[in-house]
C-alpha cells in the first residue's frame, strides 16, 4: 500500500462507496434485505477490516485474531461487503446473499461462513458473547481485542443491559463496544410536531442520557462522528490501548442511517426496502461507478 | 437413597476441574440451591457469578467456549426453558456451542416454589431444538456419568437436575452412552417407560403390578435426545400396553416421544402419565406427584384400568 499523508483515508472512503453499493445491489438482487443499517455502519466497518482489526483473512481460524461481533445481525448485508472487500471471499459472492445454499444468510450464521465469530439477528445478544469472549481471552493470556458492533434501536433489549455491568466488573478493557447510533429503528416513535430529530422518527435514545448511562456502569466513553475516519480509527488505537486495563470502552459513533445516498438518508422506510431497478441506477450515479 | 442430582452434579465437576483447566461454571446467582456453591468453594478461579441475568450468562457462556473453555451453567431449568430460551436458541444450539446446561430444580420437586418456577416444558421445548443433546439422569450415579460424558464431548447438552434424592438404579459399574435406553425389568403383559427419577417409581409400580399377577416391563430413558427408537419400538412390540410416565407436561416430552415411535413402528396403545396440561402449584413433592398420578400406587392404578379396558 503506497504511503499517504496522516488524515488522507481516500482509500477507505473508495471502499465505502463500493461497500454502500453493493449493498443497494445485493439487496436489490436479492429482493430482500436490510438498508438504513448496514450503510450507517458501513463506516465503521470499513474502518474496522481494513484499519483495526488484527485478522487475517486467508486464515479466519487465526487463535490470536481479535474478534468481532455484529450484534446488529440485520446489517448482514453490510458485513459481508466489508468482508468480501476485505478478501475473505470473492465479492462475486455476494450475489448469492439470501439465496437457499449460501453461506451468506439473511442474518450471520457463523456455521456456514468462516470468518463469522458469532451468529447474530435476534437483537441483544452479541455483547454478552462478546464478553465472553473478551473474559476468554483474558484467562488464554491473549492480547488480542473483542469488539462488538451494536445498533442504538438493538439497545431497547434488555440483555444489553445485563452485559453492561458485568463487563465492568470482571474488569475486562479488552472489550470494545462501538454503538451504531443512526438514531432511528425499523418504525419506532412517530416525532411530535415541535420536535426535530435526525431522521424521519423519534431517536431511540433521543431522550437518554446515552453516555452518562454507560459511565454509571463504570465504563469509558468515546463520542466520534461515525462517518469520520480519522476519528473512528483514533477511537479504536485508543480502545486498543485500554485493552489491558480493567474499564471496557464504548465508542458511540454518531452516524446517519442510510448514509451515502441521496434518497435513503435518514428515511426510516429505507430501514428493509428494496430498491428498484431506478434507484439502483440513481445509487450507482451517485456512489460514482458507470451504469452496468 | 442416593444423594441428589444436584450434589452429584456438583461434587462431579468439582472433581472433573481438578484436571481440565478448561472446566468452568457460571452461576445466575442461584449457587446456593444449585450447588455450584460447592464448586465455588473448591475451585474460587473457575468460578464465574453472572448475576441475575440469565441471557447474559448464557450469552457469555457462547463467548467463552468460542475460546475452547467448556462452561457449565447453574440456574433453575425455567430460566433457561422461559426466559433464556431465545439466547439457548440462536447462540447456543443454533452454533452447536460447547456449553452445559445444568438445569436444576426440575420436574415437581422443586421445594414449594410453585406455578412460576416449576417447569413442565423442558423436555418439550429442548427437545424441538435441532442439535442439543437432552437428558435425565435417574440417579446420582448416572448423573455423575452424564456430567463427565458431557464435560468431555463438544456441543451442547441440557442436563435435567431434579432437586431431591430418589432410589439408586444404577452400581458403579454404569456407563452412560448417549441415547441408550436401558430396560430394568422384563414383563408381559405392560411396558413401563419413565425418565429421570421417575423411573424409580415405575420400577415400584412394576413390583404392585406383579402382586396381582401382571407383568410389568421396565424401561429407563435417561437420553431423550437422542433417543434408541429401536429398543423402545421393539420392547412395545412385546407388550399390549405402553405407559410412560414423567415429570412433565404430557404434552411434548417422554410420552409424546414414545408415542411418535410406538404409532410409527408398532401400533400399540400408549397411555401418558403426567400434568395434563395445566400449570404447577405450591406442595409438597409428594402431594404433588400423587396429585398428578406420578406416584407407584396411582400407576398401577392407571395399569389396572388401561388393561381392564383392553379387555
Amino acid at each position: 500500500m503506497e504511503a499517504r499523508p496522516p488524515g488522507d483515508h481516500a482509500d477507505l472512503e473508495a471502499l465505502a462507496r463500493r461497500g454502500r453499493l453493493l449493498v443497494i445491489e445485493s439487496v436489490a438482487r436479492a429482493g430482500a434485505g436490510h438498508i438504513g443499517g448496514p450503510l450507517s455502519a458501513m463506516d465503521l466497518l470499513i474502518a474496522l477490516f481494513f484499519r483495526v482489526l488484527r485478522i487475517r483473512p486467508d486464515e479466519p481460524g487465526w487463535p490470536e485474531r481479535d474478534r468481532f461481533v455484529l450484534s446488529k445481525g440485520h446489517s448482514a448485508i453490510g458485513l459481508y461487503a466489508a468482508m468480501a472487500l476485505r478478501g475473505y471471499f470473492p465479492v462475486e459472492e455476494l450475489a448469492t446473499f439470501d439465496a437457499a445454499g449460501s453461506r451468506l444468510q439473511g442474518h450471520p450464521d457463523m456455521t456456514r461462513l468462516p470468518g463469522l465469530d458469532a451468529s447474530t439477528g435476534s437483537l441483544g445478544q452479541g455483547l454478552s458473547v462478546g464478553l465472553g469472549m473478551a473474559m476468554g481471552a483474558r484467562r488464554r493470556g491473549l492480547d488480542n481485542h473483542t469488539w462488538v458492533l451494536l445498533g442504538d434501536g438493538e439497545m431497547q433489549e434488555g440483555q444489553v443491559w445485563e452485559a453492561i455491568p458485568v463487563a465492568a466488573k470482571y474488569g475486562l478493557g479488552n472489550l470494545t463496544a462501538i454503538v451504531d447510533r443512526n438514531g432511528m429503528q425499523q418504525y419506532g416513535w412517530p416525532l411530535r410536531l415541535d420536535e426535530r430529530h435526525r431522521g424521519d422518527r423519534r431517536d431511540p435514545f433521543g431522550d437518554t442520557a446515552v453516555r452518562e448511562a454507560f459511565e454509571a456502569f463504570g465504563w469509558r466513553v468515546l463520542e466520534i462522528d461515525g462517518h469520520e475516519f480519522g476519528a473512528i480509527i483514533a477511537a479504536c488505537e485508543d480502545a486498543r490501548a485500554a485493552g489491558t486495563g480493567v474499564v471496557p470502552t464504548v465508542i458511540l459513533a454518531e452516524t446517519v442511517k442510510g448514509r451515502g445516498l441521496s434518497f435513503t438518508e435518514g428515511a426510516f422506510e429505507w430501514h428493509s426496502r428494496v430498491a428498484t431497478a431506478d434507484e439502483v441506477e440513481a445509487a450507482r450515479a451517485e456512489l460514482g461507478e458507470e451504469p452496468a | 437413597m442416593t444423594k441428589a442430582l444436584r450434589d452429584a452434579w456438583a461434587d462431579t465437576l468439582i472433581e472433573l476441574a481438578a484436571d481440565n483447566p478448561d472446566l468452568l461454571v457460571l452461576d445466575g446467582d442461584l449457587g446456593t440451591s444449585t450447588r455450584a456453591e460447592r464448586f465455588a468453594r473448591a475451585h474460587p478461579d473457575r468460578f464465574l457469578q453472572m448475576g441475575i441475568a440469565e441471557q447474559g450468562m448464557v450469552g457469555t457462556a457462547v463467548g467463552l467456549a468460542s475460546m475452547g473453555f467448556v462452561p457449565w451453567l447453574s440456574s433453575f431449568v425455567v430460566f433457561f426453558t422461559h426466559r433464556a430460551v431465545d439466547q439457548v436458541r440462536m447462540s447456543v444450539a443454533q452454533t452447536h456451542a460447547n456449553v452445559k446446561i445444568g438445569a436444576a430444580y426440575a420436574g415437581l420437586q422443586t421445594g414449594f416454589t410453585g406455578k412460576t418456577h416449576l417447569d413442565v416444558q423442558d423436555l418439550a421445548i429442548m427437545r424441538a431444538m435441532p442439535g442439543m443433546t437432552v437428558l435425565a439422569p435417574g440417579d446420582a450415579t448416572e448423573c455423575a456419568a452424564m456430567v463427565r460424558w458431557a464435560t468431555a464431548t463438544p456441543g451442547p447438552v441440557f442436563l435435567r437436575l431434579g432437586r431431591e434424592g430418589g432410589p439408586d438404579l444404577f452400581d458403579a459399574s454404569y456407563r452412560f452412552e448417549p441415547g441408550r435406553v436401558i430396560r430394568l425389568r422384563d414383563g408381559a403383559d405392560v411396558l413401563l417407560v419413565g425418565t429421570g427419577q421417575q423411573t424409580a417409581r415405575c420400577l415400584e409400580a412394576a413390583t404392585l403390578l406383579a402382586a396381582d399377577g401382571l407383568g410389568a416391563g421396565v424401561v429407563h430413558v435417561p437420553s431423550i435426545k437422542p433417543v434408541d427408537a429401536g429398543a423402545i419400538a421393539a420392547a412395545a412390540r412385546d407388550v399390549r400396553l405402553v405407559v410412560t410416565a414423567e415429570e412433565h407436561s404430557v404434552l411434548g416430552g417422554l410420552g409424546s416421544l414414545v408415542a411418535e415411535i410406538v404409532t410409527a413402528h408398532v401400533p400399540r396403545r400408549v397411555e401418558r402419565i403426567g400434568i395434563e396440561d395445566t400449570w404447577g402449584e405450591s406442595a409438597p413433592g409428594t402431594w404433588l406427584l400423587d396429585r398428578h398420578g406420578l406416584t407407584p400406587e396411582r400407576i398401577a392404578e392407571r395399569v389396572r384400568r388401561a388393561l381392564d379396558a383392553e379387555g
